[in-house]
């Protein structure tokens, strides 16, 4: 089985059920799925008049659009591999994987991508010909070694009888084993890595995960996120060829959010970001409504919370609350979820980082059900997910179908399936660093199963976690994360590997804080004064305190409570590599620059005068200097030993 | 009898073809202000024509001269062959030929689409009465003008504003409506007065590349307006250099460049 059969049963089985929809010139366009199979047979014909051989590798880079879907799903019907690639790439990134898997063929969107390849094709020796989808611009191109999307279409068609029996021929051979796509993983350490998968992972993942979900032909997603991520390709391309669903494509990147309204996906993903700023427009705009709407939409939301997620899950919920819910749906729910798009989501899913859990309960309290998951590119996405009626939000959910998961003594989860990855392309080594003789991968993330409800619960990168001198368990990303969920607080740092208490540098956020200070009227002149100013502090503190608790409910890292903190006078900023450019906290980093704040949280000093170095944007560096105040934090009593007791 | 048959080949190989429009010995008088001396030149099928010259110059009352705005007092416009009467605005729309304005002159209430649509009006034959109808001929022509607008505003990349009204909008985004709704009209001579102006590095990048992209793609001759330097030498294939209403130059941006009449007109000459 492939995904080019898969084509074919859809075309055959759900000839005139919609499969992919575009909105162009201010119209959703569709196609069904027995026109998706001619298109896609045209451009194959047409890249085997190109002279696209089997094994090639075909670079795909633009946004979401119906016609990069087809070339990639044109391309495994050639027997060809196709790479998505990132669109926001800049050329010498591109130059990179181009380069590193011979890509002799790139399909593209439009005249930025055909720019950026041009400029680096010197560098690439295996470069042979590029095919474009807009033609806007391109018309003075040197067209040797250029062409029009629409073209070589034409070309394929007029070419049928020449090459149908070599087309059918290439598709025949194609199974379980080939390959159906590279996917090259981000590479926040060194170079990008290129992640085989084979139908098998493709398919296999498809299956099982839509069975999970129940998804159905009748479904809609929106396909929005990058198509070199892997979540994109399984959603987009291997459940939507399994189960035969639509896959609506945005107008452009700027109409998301109303093409998102029109289309009312009933299968739903985003990162955590996306959610979080449409809760904070909501918030915004709730701030700028009139009296009235704001009265019924505080007293509405406050029931929601109560009642929503129970009513969600099915569990019982008295019949005068009920009703109270049925009235907010009238009211505020409905009309909400409306604006949002969310008016006709079945399943939700967020994943790729902690989502905090106010948001998340948000929207489960509007009767959005909204899940995470836990995965990555070697595994096809799925490892774990949250079953429908036991979702929280401080786990993954329980392992997917046929995924085998394991606990190394480290904390490190490993897992099995048969989603896991072929290789890494031409990098032996790493695959063999990732993934053991008998299929186990490792994730490099550290968690735990809860025994009582077998779910996964990720605590931090695996080469993070310590331990406590006392021998706990040290997990700095968990307990951060629980810190940068209040809006004050954009960043923290927790430190304690191998020492008796923990303790934690605090950056405030300047815009949250900067505004709660202008409606108290509280003056500032700097970033330090605001961050040094007390009741900032004792805010903070609160937030600290309460963080505390939250950790100590949990016996396994409640030796990670914060015992005493300071509020850096700066930011911690990607210019003074105390970040990286993506915003992760580089531990080592921070740990010998302020060596002399950690010394001073350590010793019981009451404050400390401190001098850093900083880098201006121009690169010029300056100092500043600051006494910052350190803070003791009430620790609560640790839940084991009282449950012991 | 003009010549229409002789052109050039631009220096990135567009063939410029004859003479659309010809100004002859123009001059244009308000009461005892002579804002325009006797100026001849001539815009070519399918060129880039810029118009510059300092404050007061002239430069705008030419290109209401050449819009049929302005009639001027002596001197003869003559397009595509022949001579220009003078002429009311809607007889010059209907000629192919339309505009934007350097202090932007849409329908603020409107929608970005509404105001998009009003360049299609010449375009619409069907009365008042069939238009609230809405049968046949006035349905047909409406989704015949609504795909025109729907491209130029996929063209111009301004879908996400379609039903934004437009005194929401931003500055640059505004001149970007305004170039929709003189382009959705198909026009064959497209006159932009101060593209630019007031935009920062970036808006002006975008303008530069809509503009070439528009001459490249639909083929349309436009002559314009403009005060940055930079971006008139780049952008146009011949310039004319106006100052105190006379033509002080003439040529490719290279031969104006080294105009010495120019280099004083714009930096100044001392008097010692």
């Amino acid at each position: 089985m492939s995904i080019p059969a898969l084509l074919h049963r859809n075309a055959t089985q759900f000839a005139d059920a919609p499969a992919y929809r575009e909105k162009e010139f201010g119209i959703w366009q569709s196609w069904t799925w027995a026109e998706t199979e001619k298109e896609i047979e045209a451009l194959a014909l047409g890249l085997i008049n190109l002279g696209v051989n089997e094994g090639d590798f075909i670079a795909i880079i633009g946004r979401n659009r119906p016609y990069l879907y087809w070339s990639m799903v044109a391309a495994q019907s050639v027997g060809a591999i196709p790479v998505p690639l990132y669109q926001d790439a800049v050329a010498e990134e591109m130059a990179y994987v181009l380069g590193h898997c011979g890509a002799r063929f790139v399909i593209v969107s439009d005249q930025e991508q055909v720019d950026k390849v041009i400029e680096v094709q010197d560098q690439l020796h295996q470069f042979e010909h590029m095919i474009y989808l807009d033609p806007r611009g391109l018309r003075k191109y040197d067209h040797s070694h250029l062409h029009q999307f629409s073209h070589v279409q034409k070309q394929g068609r007029a070419a049928y009888d020449e090459f149908i029996n070599e087309l059918k021929a290439r598709r025949e051979k194609l199974d379980y084993d080939s390959t159906c796509v590279m996917l090259y993983t981000s590479g926040t350490t060194g170079k990008p890595k290129g992640v085989v998968l084979s139908n098998r992972n493709i398919i296999e993942t498809a299956k099982s995960s839509s069975e999970f979900d129940h998804l159905k032909r009748e479904d809609d997603i929106l396909a929005y996120l990058p198509m070199a991520w892997v979540g994109d390709f399984i959603f987009s391309v291997g459940q939507a060829y399994w189960t035969g669903f639509c896959v609506n494509c945005p107008e452009s990147a700027d109409t998301m959010m109303t093409d998102l309204r029109e289309i009312g996906p009933s299968y739903y993903f985003a990162p955590p970001r996306v959610f979080e700023t449409q809760l904070t427009n909501v918030m915004i705009r709730m701030e700028d409504a009139s009296r009235m709407k704001k009265w019924l939409f505080d007293t509405f939301m406050a029931h929601a919370r109560k009642v929503g997620p129970a009513i969600l899950d099915g569990k019982q919920v008295s019949g005068m609350d009920r009703f109270k819910y049925w009235l907010g749906h009238l009211f505020v729910y409905g009309p909400l979820k409306n604006t949002l798009g969310f008016s006709k989501v079945r399943v939700g899913y967020t994943a790729g980082e902690a989502i905090g859990p106010e948001i998340f309960d948000f929207y489960r309290s509007l009767g959005i059900n909204l899940k995470q998951l836990y995965g990555q590119t070697e595994a096809t996405v799925f490892i774990t997910a949250q079953p429908d009626g036991e979702v929280r939000s401080d786990t993954v959910g329980v392992p997917s179908p046929n995924v085998e998961l394991r606990i190394a003594e480290n904390g490190e989860v490993f897992y099995r399936s048969p989603g896991v990855f072929v290789e890494y392309y031409k990098n032996a080594e790493s695959t063999a660093g990732t993934k053991d003789a008998e299929g186990w991968v490792a994730t490099g993330d550290a968690g735990f199963i809860e025994p009582d409800t077998g779910h996964l619960r990720i605590i931090d990168r695996a080469k993070d976690v310590g331990q406590m001198a006392n021998g706990s368990l040290f997990a700095p990303k968990y307990v951060e994360n629980k810190l940068k969920f209040y809006p004050n607080i954009l960043e923290a740092v927790v430190f304690g590997n191998g020492r008796e208490e923990c303790v934690a540098f605090i950056n405030i956020d300047l815009t949250a804080v900067g505004n709660w200070a202008e409606r108290n009227n509280i003056a500032y002149a700097s970033y330090q004064e605001l961050a040094g100013h007390p009741q900032v502090m004792a805010t903070i503190q609160d937030h600290v305190e309460e963080v505390n608790r939250s950790v100590a409910e949990d016996e396994m890292l409640s030796g990670c409570q914060v015992h005493r903190f300071v509020v850096l006078h700066k930011e911690l900023d990607a210019d003074d590599g105390e970040l990286t450019r993506t915003r992760k906290v580089r531990r080592r980093i921070i740990e010998e620059k302020y060596a002399d704040i950690i010394a001073a949280l350590y010793d019981g000093s009451k404050e400390v005068s401190t001098r850093t170095e900083v880098t201006y944007e121009d690169g010029r560096k300056g100092h500043i200097n600051a006494t910052l105040e350190v803070r003791e934090a009430a620790v609560s009593a640790v839940a084991a030993k009282l449950a012991a007791e | 009898m003009l010549d229409q048959t002789e052109g050039y080949t631009t220096e990135d190989g567009r063939k410029i073809g004859g003479v659309v429009m010809e100004m002859k010995n123009i001059t244009l008088r308000f009461g005892g202000v002579v804002a325009i001396k006797d100026i001849s030149f001539d815009i070519r099928e399918g060129e880039i024509r810029a118009i510059i010259g300092p404050n007061g110059a002239g430069k705008s009352s030419m290109l209401n001269v050449i819009s049929g705005f302005y009639n001027p007092q002596e001197g003869e416009v003559w397009y595509r062959g022949r001579k220009r009467p003078p002429m009311k605005p809607y007889q010059v729309a209907q000629q192919g030929i339309a505009r934007t304005f350097q202090n932007i002159a849409l329908f603020e209430g409107m929608s970005v689409l509404d105001n998009v649509m009003t360049g299609r009006l010449t375009h619409m034959d069907s009365n008042i009465f069939r238009q609230a109808i809405w049968k046949g001929r006035a349905e047909r022509e409406e989704v015949e003008n609504r795909e025109k607008a729907e491209r130029v505003i996929d063209f111009l990349e301004i879908q996400h504003i379609r039903k934004t009204p437009v005194s929401r909008l931003p500055y640059g985004l505004k001149k970007r409506v305004e170039l929709a709704r003189a382009l959705v009209g198909e026009p064959s001579l497209l006159l932009l007065d101060e593209p630019m102006a007031g935009m920062n590095v970036e808006e002006k990048e975008d303008m530069s590349r809509f503009i070439l992209d528009v001459n490249d793609e639909f083929g349309t001759t436009i002559a314009l307006i403009e005060h940055d330097m930079g971006v008139v030498m780049d952008l146009s294939d011949r310039v004319v250099v106006m100052d105190y209403g006379k033509k002080i130059g003439d040529g490719t941006p290279d031969e104006v460049r080294s105009n010495q009449d120019v280099i004083d007109a714009y930096l100044g000459v001392s008097h010692d």
